[in-house]
């Protein structure tokens, strides 16, 4: 005989624990591919948070307790059908008397008519009053992302940003639609059951109400383990969207380099994980009805069994019991929907702290409350000793100090990461410099008010970012008022008419998921336009490094002098024709002007910008690469 | 019905599973229509005729025939669920075998989009349909048919009653789901249109910042963000119109339960207990058909998304491995290329050929160049040599064969390609560049990564080379996504190299570091690149110029800069008054 047994076989309490158990099984595959997931974890509860939650219930108190009465009169109705069935039993019924029997179902169906009519209004109430709280959390939320500055759209990927307004605002939706109702209604539908069952035969609701706890358990633990189940479910599923995307979206990357087969694997194996979370979380969700029904089945025992006893003693009427039946079949409602706000709350508790997160962010930049507008400016640039990091250890810019006069063209150049895209990141004040001034017109940028500063100094960027909509209403960007013929003018100026009226719709052309319908220099030329539109004192442009078709490449450079005419601008340039151009060209190292001066001065100096000019002819010298044979 | 045939291979092989799921779920109904029986008894015969004795049996009965039956239930639901889910995933393996093997032609036809929402939506609704739609089914079944039999055998006219109302409720539901389908659709479009407001806003942050049009891009959202709440009060508003009347439709046969069967009470035509026992029969019957319009529903979607599944099932690989194909094998794959009197056009309606009658040969280790407008067709050329899609006349052929008698794996094997829109996968960097050599080291990685010009910034990135990319991770500007696509295809180790504008978005510094450490790279593999800087064409050993689909002018840039034409202008606008 073997001593060990007890290891062999497990009780048999263990091993239905085991197979209740972890519902996340660890498993050993090897994580090719990392998606985040950064939601639906539970939060501990936390009042402080709750109460700035509820803080948005403001303006809509009326609607609330309105919400609220009308529920009420639903769930009175709830409350006093036993009450007339007891009587009419008793009364119509036992006392053979036909005219109560029809005057008890007449109130019977009254209590339905009011009930039909509470419903209905309770419905169109509630859910407009969770509506409109979500409606404006997100647009306080919105808002104030809008007025965040860069550093935290640097920090953190988009689709974060849009979960938070999208989704976690929604996860609150049953909180606010039915939460608040719910939790008053409940409370008093329960306290007056108990009530008129105490009433009625308090001896046999004492015994019925042991029950109760049971249900409570069932109602807010066992349904609280449920719903992290799911939870557990739906992160499977969206990794598995997650990458069937990608592997969709990045097939031809797949099959150029014949990863098929190993993403087969990695697939079956979260498609297998999912399989098996979803069985896992069925075990406890298969068990949640009969529970319910198995409690419900002994609490109708117990009140039949004590209330016999009692009929035999003559304390309670046949009718009675068939109406203490009835309530202990509602107990049950209240006590789910009360536990079911107290599950949405834990699961609000996750959501609201991410959105209050996002609240609480200050914005970097931002002008003093109350600044003054900048007045229309001649475009003078100064930048007094700027000094900027982007991490407390890295510096981008160190200590630079220049001069522009207004209508100047400067030309910014250097190698990746000497310091020119901070310079434009300062100039448009994405970011603040963090020691240093920087004075347009003698006016420092940080004491001026931010709207009147960028109606005057526009920024075209590297990538043209699209709109969806159409041509017309992303050149309408640069001034919101622009006439059509105003938009058109633009375009024909920078040359942007040709393509444009090419297109199937003309300017009406949508221009489809982000704008991929157009090419990189289209896209270009239309920002251009853009910015022509806005009409600013100062330009500052990120030229793109994109190689680009001739024939557009020519148009852009007729657009660009177009553009920058008579106003002040800074261009971080990669093409040798716009430097040239350039009055003035500023190049940059390690995070310092190292030369200042024209393209032929420079040459002449035969420094650091003569080196770089030579380093892109050194294509033309040598000869052919291969080993030819 | 068809759809259900041809999904056979998908949900027949568990279908015994099925069989006994619902064959307990015919035990459960039945199992719970037994409580009415033991209330009547229990009101009847102890209550009323005072048979104490069977007090104690009967009550004990009631929890007894719950728990049993709840395990009956339990099992029932269970065994529903593996059943559905096994179907599902497998029908979700065989989808994505199928996206994996069809061709570039398949997705130059097939959204994203779409083929997302037949992937998550339609097999959603399939796995729906199999799980909620036959237990629904089922239990619609056995509720109206065994609640029928015990209320007819309780009492006959009593339940002619409540079938009477089994009409209107009907009736109400249909229109409830005929009302509520379009203002869900509404509420899913607003939806849609709240959040493409706030992508659009955050990823074009900085054009709205330039612009200062916070304001406005609040006054859009706030647009969306009512419509958005509007659609939900008005479906709110559709519902409070049918679901309270479908309740009460249902309650009414209470009220006339009360009315009608008091007075066959009092008639001593019915006992009371049966009375109180048709109020627990009643939900048998309205509980069911308050779902059926949910149940037509879900017949009618799985119908749809089952044949919009079988789409994707049942398309044909255009692109495949010929019978007695050979294995290119790596040791003797030698990147000679040859294209023999190719054409090709993309769809066998469009007329317009993408390439027309080109020859070339590219001897193993020689760099050929490709310049011509967009669409001139530069990027078809290339594809057509790793099988990306076959040629319809003349023939590729790679190391003397044609393509299509090698083994598209081992051809395939022996190409990297570096395309001009970099698409990499939310996964470590190091994942990333190793994507078609897993068995890759740190070591070799960071290599490749050296002669991409990679290493340098990676280094500096928070988790270096376990830094999450792609869509979810962190942004990389497009000049550092390409050098890691470029270090990707070096790593690979290949024969044949083909750049399609492979450094577009790499300033000019960067792209001179990058044809320098090209040069090594280079070595010993044929190479094609395609390019619109005269920088990158240069070197080339031979350089084709296309246009419209047929090679214009070929040579060397020293023969191309002197003869009048498309690769002279395009030198002289790049680098005009180049030497100051």
């Amino acid at each position: 005989m073997s001593t060990v047994t007890s290891e062999a076989r497990p009780s048999w309490k263990r091993r239905i624990w085991a197979w209740l158990g972890s519902v996340e099984r660890p498993t050993q595959a090897i994580e090719r591919f990392s998606y985040q997931e950064d939601e639906e974890i539970d939060r501990p509860f936390n009042w402080a948070q709750l109460r700035r939650l509820l803080t948005y219930i403001g303006p809509y108190r009326g609607l609330a307790a309105a919400a609220t009465a009308v529920t009420m009169v639903g769930s009175a109705m709830g409350l006093v059908r036993p009450l007339i069935l007891l009587r009419t039993i008793d009364r119509g019924i036992g006392g053979h008397n036909q005219g109560l029997l029809d005057r008890y179902a007449l109130a019977y169906l009254a209590t339905y008519l009011l009930g039909w009519a509470a419903a209905g209004m309770q419905m169109r109430l509630t859910t407009r009053l969770g509506q409109s709280i979500l409606a404006r959390l997100r647009h306080h939320l919105f808002g104030h992302i809008q007025t965040l500055s860069l550093d935290f759209f640097d920090s953190r990927p988009a689709g974060n940003v849009l979960v938070r307004v999208s989704n976690d605002v929604n996860a609150l939706g049953d909180l606010f639609t039915n939460g608040i109702v719910n939790l008053l209604t409940n409370v008093f539908l329960l306290v007056g059951i108990i009530v008129v069952m105490l009433i009625l035969q308090w001896k046999l609701a004492l015994a019925s109400f042991v029950t109760i706890p049971l249900l409570i358990v069932l109602s807010t633990q066992v349904r609280k383990r449920i719903r992290l189940g799911w939870q557990a479910v739906r992160r499977r599923l969206s990794r598995i969207n997650a990458h069937l995307n990608e592997a969709i979206s990045g097939i031809r990357v797949t099959q150029a380099f014949t990863r098929e087969d190993e993403n087969q694997t990695f697939f079956s194996v979260i498609n297998d994980r999912y399989y098996r979370t979803w069985m896992n979380t069925m075990r406890w969700s298969g068990m949640f009805g009969p529970m319910v029904n198995l409690t419900g089945a002994i609490g109708v025992a117990i009140v039949f069994a004590y209330g016999s006893t009692l009929v035999r003693e003559d304390l309670a009427s046949v009718a009675l019991i068939i109406a203490f039946i009835q309530y202990v079949g509602l107990f049950w409602q209240p006590i789910s929907l009360l536990g079911g706000l107290y599950n949405s709350l834990l699961q609000a508790m996750a959501s609201s702290e991410r959105i209050f997160q996002f609240l609480d962010f200050r914005p970097a930049v931002a002008s003093p409350p109350g600044a003054p507008e900048l007045p229309p400016i001649t475009g003078a640039i100064t930048f007094e000793h700027v000094s900027f990091a982007y991490a407390a250890d890295r510096k981008a810019l160190d200590d630079v100090s220049f001069e522009v006069r207004p209508g100047e063209n400067i030309a910014l150049v250097g190698h990746t990461g000497a310091g020119k895209t901070t310079v434009i990141n300062l100039l448009s004040r994405f970011y603040d410099p963090t020691a240093g001034r920087i004075l347009v017109d003698g006016y420092d940028l940080q004491s001026v008010a931010l709207p009147s500063l960028r109606r005057q100094m526009s920024v075209v960027l590297q990538e043209t970012f699209l709109f969806s909509g159409t041509i017309r209403e992303n050149l309408r960007y640069g001034r919101l008022d622009a006439t059509d013929q105003e938009i058109e003018d633009a375009a024909h100026a920078i040359g942007a008419d040709g393509f444009i009226c090419a297109l199937p719709q003309g300017f009406d052309t949508g221009v489809g998921e982000r704008g991929g319908l157009l090419s990189v220099g289209q896209r270009q030329l239309l920002s251009f336009v853009r910015a022509l539109l806005a009409d600013p004192r100062v330009l500052i442009l990120d030229e793109a490094t994109s190689s680009i078709d001739t024939q557009t490449e020519l148009v852009i450079q007729h657009a660009l002098e177009r553009l920058l005419a008579g106003r002040t601008s800074f261009v971080v340039a990669h093409r040798l024709s716009t430097i040239q151009r350039a009055d003035r060209i500023m190049v940059f190292d390690h995070g310092q002007i190292a030369e200042m001066g024209t393209h032929q001065s420079l040459l002449d100096h035969d420094g650091l910008y003569a080196s770089l000019i030579r380093a892109q002819f050194r294509f033309l010298e040598g000869g052919p690469l291969g080993t030819r044979g | 019905m068809w759809v259900f045939r041809q999904l056979r291979p998908y949900y027949v092989p568990y279908l015994r599973t099925l069989t006994v799921a619902l064959t307990l779920l015919g035990l459960f109904t039945a199992m719970t229509l037994l409580t009415p029986y033991i209330t009547r008894a229990l009101i009847n015969s102890v209550l009323e005729n005072h048979h104490w004795s069977e007090l104690w049996p009967l009550v004990l009965a009631l929890p007894l025939l719950s728990l049993t039956s709840g395990v009956v239930n339990f099992a029932q639901q269970y065994l529903n669920q593996d059943f559905s889910q096994k179907c599902t995933l497998r029908l979700r393996a065989a989808l994505y075998a199928r996206l994996q093997a069809h061709g570039f032609d398949y997705y130059d036809h097939e959204h994203t989009g779409n083929l997302m929402q037949r992937v998550t939506g339609d097999v959603e609704a399939w796995r729906t349909f199999w799980t909620q739609g036959m237990g629904e089914a089922a239990t619609f079944t056995f509720n109206i048919v065994l609640g029928l039999v015990v209320m007819v055998t309780l009492n006959g006219r009593l339940t002619l009653f409540t079938v009477l109302l089994l009409p209107f409720l009907t009736i109400s539901v249909m229109r409830l789901d005929r009302a509520m389908r379009p203002a869900y659709s509404r509420i899913r479009q607003s939806m849609s249109d709240l959040q493409t407001v706030v992508q659009e806003n955050i990823t074009g942050v900085r054009t709205v910042k330039s612009f200062a049009r916070e304001d406005y891009a609040l006054r859009v959202f706030e647009t969306r963000n009512l419509a958005y709440m509007q659609y939900n009060v008005e479906a709110a508003i559709l519902q409070s119109r049918y679901i309270p009347l479908i309740q009460l439709i249902g309650n009414l046969g209470a009220v006339m339960l009360l009315w009608y069967g008091g007075m066959e009470v009092i008639h001593g035509r019915m006992s009371l207990g049966t009375m109180v026992a048709f109020f627990g029969l009643l939900g048998y019957l309205t509980g069911p058909i308050q779902q059926l319009g949910f149940l037509v529903n879900l017949f009618a979607q799985a119908f749809a998304s089952g044949q919009r599944l079988i789409e994707i099932l049942e398309t044909p690989d255009i692109v495949t491995n010929r019978p007695g194909a050979k294995e290119l094998s790596p040791l003797e794959a030698k990147g000679d290329v040859r294209f023999e009197h190719v054409s090709f056009h993309y769809t066998e309606s469009s007329d317009r050929l993408a390439l027309s009658d080109v020859c070339l040969h590219a001897k193993p280790g020689m760099v050929v160049g490709l310049l011509g407008r967009t669409g001139a067709g530069k990027s078809t050329l290339v594809n057509l040599i790793p099988r990306f899609y076959d040629v319809q006349q003349g023939q590729v052929l790679v190391d003397g064969r044609d393509v299509r008698d090698w083994t598209l794996e081992s051809l395939r094997r022996q190409i990297g390609i570096v395309p001009g829109d970099t698409f990499l996968f939310s996964a470590s960097i190091f994942e990333n560049i190793s994507y078609g050599r897993h068995d890759a080291k740190l070591d070799d990685v960071r290599r490749a990564a050296s002669l991409a010009q990679a290493d340098g910034f990676i280094m500096e990135l928070p988790d270096q080379y376990e830094t999450t990319v792609g869509e979810r991770g962190l942004g990389l500007s497009g000049g550092q996504r390409q050098r890691i696509a470029l270090a990707r295809a070096i790593l690979y180790d290949p024969s044949i190299l083909i750049l399609d504008d492979a450094t577009s978005s790499v300033d000019l510094e960067t792209e001179y570091e990058i044809q320098t450490a090209l040069e090594r790279v280079m070595q010993g593999r044929t190479t094609f690149i395609i390019g619109h800087r005269i920088s990158s064409l240069r070197r080339a050993d031979e350089i084709l110029v296309l246009d419209g689909g047929r090679i214009v002018d070929r040579g060397r840039h020293e023969d191309l800069v002197r003869r009048d034409g498309l690769y002279r202008d395009v030198f002289q606008l790049q680098f005009q008054g180049a030497r100051g």
